[in-house]
């Protein structure tokens, strides 16, 4: 790699490790019209780890992680305030491209929701429009190995995505992301549509990717974001109640909400 | 307080189905219109006809030859004997009778010699039920005549030019004005309608302008197709008459050309009659995109453009493309803006360019339903079968298309 | 052996590739060992982008155009007759120089008013009929159909009415009664045009009428027939009522049924038996002939023109708005 130094303040060296945190965000606060979503959230995500956002529905965790990339911009009511650090740039700086930062920070969605193309036309189209100039096929193979999928799609990669099933369409949406090589991967809630063994696969997947990505996961069920995250943030109502490792906040919560919420008092 | 219930209810059931009754009988009434107009102009465009010969065809018998056996020669004979000198030289200078082929001159006896006119015409329900009466009444009134059942619709029909004889009329110059003007009106209605609707659905912000344009669009598609003909007729016509009589593209030297009032220009005008409806459909078809599409298309680090391109347009392309089909084949069956720009009434000589004179199906169905005579009203159904015959097989194909690329994708 | 030797040759070239897969990257942003997030300018996006704003621009370009056209010519028009005399003359007559529209506006009004007396109710007892009645399958085999209905060329129905309808009417109410061009004749058949309009609008009105409603109704032990007629109609009104507008703006702007059935000549008379001439059968007529640019009998055209659109245009805009209403309240 090289290290070039640069006057660019939008311009950083490719898997810098300079700044504490993959991501970071410095008093968020997100509204939809009026209403305010997500409260002066701060906080960092460390390095190829998994962090998860916990919370009640409407709680604005979805709207917080859908704001690390701006994908939040699609909806005409939203307005996002305070800054969401990545390699030390705020994203949301007027001079900042959209299209660049949803390049380095990949997102996996509810619902699968492959392209209407071939299997492998899905993988290979990101990295096509990104410049991609190296072989496509061993790209699809080798982000298709990545998510576990290869041996499952390998003789009709030029069938229909939506020949496939559900759990292996979300696969196949990792896979997407996976393979333009991005730094963070957000996910939405990745199996809430997803049968419990589709679900194992992709927990079990997440272990893997961690080694190489930062995961940033919102998910609505506890025992999920127990079994696959180091880190866990509980938000209620727009605000970050608490913030720390896994262990320590299912087994030792400061807060009381949190307490309540774990053990199931609301929600 | 004291009351009784009087329900009544017997009553009310008989008025419930009554009422019922007649609700499904004004549906009915509704699908019948729609029968007695289809039915009405099949039985205008079949049926009997009793034909006269100006020179009866059976003293033509040349050798004890009919004149429908007879060669070359004996045709030739025949034109010589019946033909007028002056006639002759004027079909001679067209083309010598020498090189004239065997069908040819079958055409021309039958055409200049045997001059066959209607004399009487009955519809096809009448030829159907009361075949007798009419050999009858044929018989009687017509002994010289000839009985034939003819159907309006023939190759002939839609093979010939327009003309002043029912016998000889065709809509071959109309049906070449209506596919060539219903060209242009897709080549210019279908980018700019899809555009803006692309532009109103992806682009646009929640602005006044937005807003303007969106109520504009929809009072446009209101506006009264009669309206858009004067506007065609200012702008196109007369404003742009230079652009769309082909003078600045030195074309108005073949002589055809009129002013303004080309096919250019009816294009035009229905491509800007059609355009709000093209906008609303696609409009439609784009909101059907499910934003998961979008979604997963920008997540990758697509483009705005990129996203539509690539995914929003080949997901939504099968109702733009069925919106679209709705739209031209209201375009094909338009009239009124037509008249307005100045179709022509009488056009034999078939458009060459896009500065060519025009007619249509629907301004030919026009002329011929506006004149008294009942070999004119069997020509007018006859050209509307074909007109719907067009609109039907424009709206089948869309709708295959549609199944055909539907079959392809799920989402 | 060649052949294994290819292969063996394509396994190392593959291999090599994967080498070098994780060293150099494929990316361009790898190759350069850093990114940029500046907003690059994209060219063409931004191109593509004026193109499309460019198209939706078309439209008020053409709202412009009407406005423009509409109003300079009429607006030379008026420069010759007052528009006092144009809206209260009782006769027109170009080659006199009488340019009064009462004529043609109740001709208009006549063959309107013809079309919406057949097809409100029967619109409204068809939608009655499909949404509070019909089983499904009815419903999707029939509406389709009323669909072709409203396809069918107008020309096509103004031959109706001169072949069809017309000799029916004389045949019924005697020849000597009716003349061969009447306004009834070309305002019946406008009334089955527009049905299809008034049915599918009516329809939409009675559905978004809440469930609940009807449930209420029934409730109360009312039949079917008094849940539909009493509570459902009655709340969809506004609904209707925009049918019954949208409707007569269509019968107003209609043109190739009165162009062929009403007749050829201004007239004033409310005798729906009697030829008489509409706005849009007079335009049609008059420009339908070689007429002269600049002349009175052009202008004329225009301003006709412009009351017809100003006229279709408020009843649309009444429509859309008690559409846009009536939605609210439900929603």
């Amino acid at each position: 790699m090289q290290h070039t130094p640069t006057t660019d303040r939008f311009e950083v060296a490719l898997g810098s490790e300079e700044s504490a945190y993959a991501l970071e965000t410095r008093n968020l606060n997100i509204y939809y019209g009026d209403s305010r979503a997500v409260n002066e959230l701060s906080m960092g995500f460390d390095r190829r780890k998994v962090t998860a956002i916990i919370g009640p529905s409407g709680c604005g965790k979805s709207t917080a992680l859908r704001s690390f990339n701006r994908m939040n911009e699609l909806i005409a009511s939203a307005r996002t305030e305070g800054e969401v650090l990545f390699h030390g740039v705020n994203v949301y700086d007027p001079g900042v491209d959209p299209v660049q930062v949803r390049r380095w920070i990949g997102m996996v969605f509810q619902k699968p929701n492959p392209f209407s193309k071939s299997i492998h036309e899905n993988i290979a189209w990101g990295a096509r429009i990104n410049g991609y100039t190296g072989d496509f096929d061993e790209l699809v193979e080798d982000s298709l190995k990545r998510v576990a999928l290869w041996d499952e799609v390998k003789d009709k990669l030029k069938e229909s995505a939506y020949a496939l099933s559900g759990g292996q369409q979300q696969r196949l949406c990792i896979a997407r992301a996976v393979a333009l090589k991005p730094e963070i991967l957000l996910m939405d809630e990745p199996t809430s549509a997803l049968d419990p063994i589709s679900t194992a696969k992709i927990e079990d997947l997440l272990d893997e990717l961690k080694k190489q990505y930062t995961i940033i996961i919102v998910t609505h069920n506890m025992q999920q974001a127990g079994r696959v995250s180091d880190r866990t943030a509980f938000m209620l109502l727009g605000d970050l109640v608490e913030y720390a490792d896994t262990k320590e906040l299912f087994f030792n919560p400061r807060d009381e909400r949190t307490e309540n919420y774990i053990s199931g008092r609301f929600g | 307080m004291t009351g009784t219930f009087n329900q009544n209810l017997s009553v009310r059931h008989v008025r419930g189905s009554r009422w019922q009754a007649a609700f499904a009988l004004a549906t009915i009434l509704a699908v019948a219109f729609l029968a007695t107009l289809v039915l009405t102009i099949v039985d205008d465009a079949f049926g009997w006809v009793i034909m006269m010969d100006e020179t009866d065809r059976r003293e033509l018998t040349r050798d004890g030859v009919t004149l429908d056996a007879q060669n070359t020669a004996q045709l030739l004979a025949t034109i010589d004997e019946h033909l007028s000198p002056r006639r002759y030289r004027a079909l001679e200078r067209e083309l010598p009778f020498a090189d004239r082929g065997r069908d040819d001159l079958y055409a021309l006896v039958l055409a200049e010699i045997v001059n066959p006119e209607i004399a009487e015409t009955y519809n096809l329900f009448e030829s159907l039920v009361s075949a007798q009466a009419i050999k009858a009444q044929a018989a009687e009134e017509y002994p010289e005549g000839l009985l034939v059942f003819r159907s309006w619709v023939n190759a002939r029909f839609l093979l010939a030019p327009q003309s002043a004889v029912p016998l000889a009329a065709g809509i071959k110059t109309a049906i070449l004005g209506t596919l060539m003007t219903i060209l242009i009106t897709l080549a210019f209605a279908f980018p700019i309608g899809i555009g803006a609707a692309i532009w109103l659905e992806e682009y646009a912000r929640d602005s006044w302008l937005t807003r303007a344009i969106q109520v504009n669009i929809y009072n446009l598609a209101g506006v009264p197709s009669i309206i858009y003909g004067m506007l065609g007729l200012a702008v196109f016509v007369r404003g742009l008459e230079p652009i769309t009589s082909g003078a600045i593209f030195g074309a108005s030297a073949a002589g055809d050309t009129a002013n303004g009032r080309t096919i250019l220009s009816a294009g035009l005008t229905l491509a800007v009659l059609i355009l709000p409806v093209i906008i609303i459909n696609a409009q439609e078809a784009l909101k059907a995109v499910p934003g998961s599409l979008r979604q997963s298309s920008l997540a990758v680090g697509a483009t705005k453009w990129q996203t539509i391109r690539y995914h929003v347009l080949p997901a939504s392309f099968d109702r733009i493309l069925t919106g679209t089909v709705l739209a031209i084949s209201r375009a094909i069956g338009e009239t009124a803006p037509l008249v307005v720009i100045g179709a022509s009434t009488f056009l034999t000589q078939d458009p060459t360019s896009i500065f060519s004179k025009f007619t249509t199906l629907p301004i030919q169905i026009y002329q011929w339903t506006s004149r008294p005579q009942a070999e004119f009203r069997h020509l007018a159904a006859a050209a509307i079968v074909v007109l719907l015959a067009l609109m039907l097989s424009l709206n089948s194909f869309a709708i295959v298309a549609r199944n055909k690329m539907r079959k392809q994708k799920r989402f | 052996m060649a052949s294994f030797i290819v292969y063996c040759y394509a396994r190392f070239c593959k291999k090599a590739g994967t080498m070098k897969h994780g060293t150099i990257g494929f990316y361009p942003e790898e190759r350069l060992g850093r990114l940029s997030f500046r907003r690059a300018p994209r060219p063409t996006e931004r191109l593509i982008q004026a193109f499309l704003f460019f198209c939706a621009a078309v439209s008020i370009l053409t709202t412009a155009g009407i406005i423009v056209v509409l109003g300079t010519e009429s607006a030379g028009f008026f420069k010759e007759v007052s528009i006092l005399e144009f809206f209260t003359g009782k006769e027109w007559q170009p080659s006199i120089g009488k340019f009064g529209i009462a004529p043609l506006f109740v001709a208009t009004l006549t063959t309107s008013l013809t079309a919406m007396a057949v097809a409100l109710p029967l619109g409204l007892a068809v939608a009655i009929y499909l949404a509070e009645y019909a089983r499904p399958r009815v419903r999707e085999t029939l509406k389709p159909v009323l669909e072709v209905l409203a396809g069918v060329p107008t020309v096509a129905y103004g031959y109706f009415a001169l072949t069809v309808v017309t000799p029916f009417l004389r045949g019924l109410l005697g020849q000597e009664n009716v003349e061969v061009y009447n306004t009834l004749s070309a305002g019946l058949v406008m009334g089955v045009l527009i049905l299809p309009l008034i049915s599918s609008m009516c329809e939409d009105a009675l559905s978004s009428v809440p469930g609940s409603l009807r449930e209420a109704a029934y409730a109360m032990g009312a039949t079917k027939l008094e849940t539909s007629v009493k509570i459902i109609v009655p709340a969809a009104f506004s609904g209707i009522a925009a049918a019954f507008i949208l409707g007569l703006s269509r019968a107003v702007g209609e043109t190739m049924i009165v162009a062929l059935a009403a007749g050829a000549g201004p007239r004033l008379t409310l005798n729906p038996l009697r030829s008489a001439e509409t706005m849009t059968g007079h335009i049609v007529r008059i420009s339908g002939g070689d007429l002269s640019y600049d002349s009175m009998d052009y202008r004329s055209l225009f301003a006709i023109a412009l009351v017809l659109f100003v006229s279709t245009l408020f009843l649309n805009i009444l429509s859309r708005n008690i559409v846009k209403k009536y939605r609210e309240v439900y929603e």
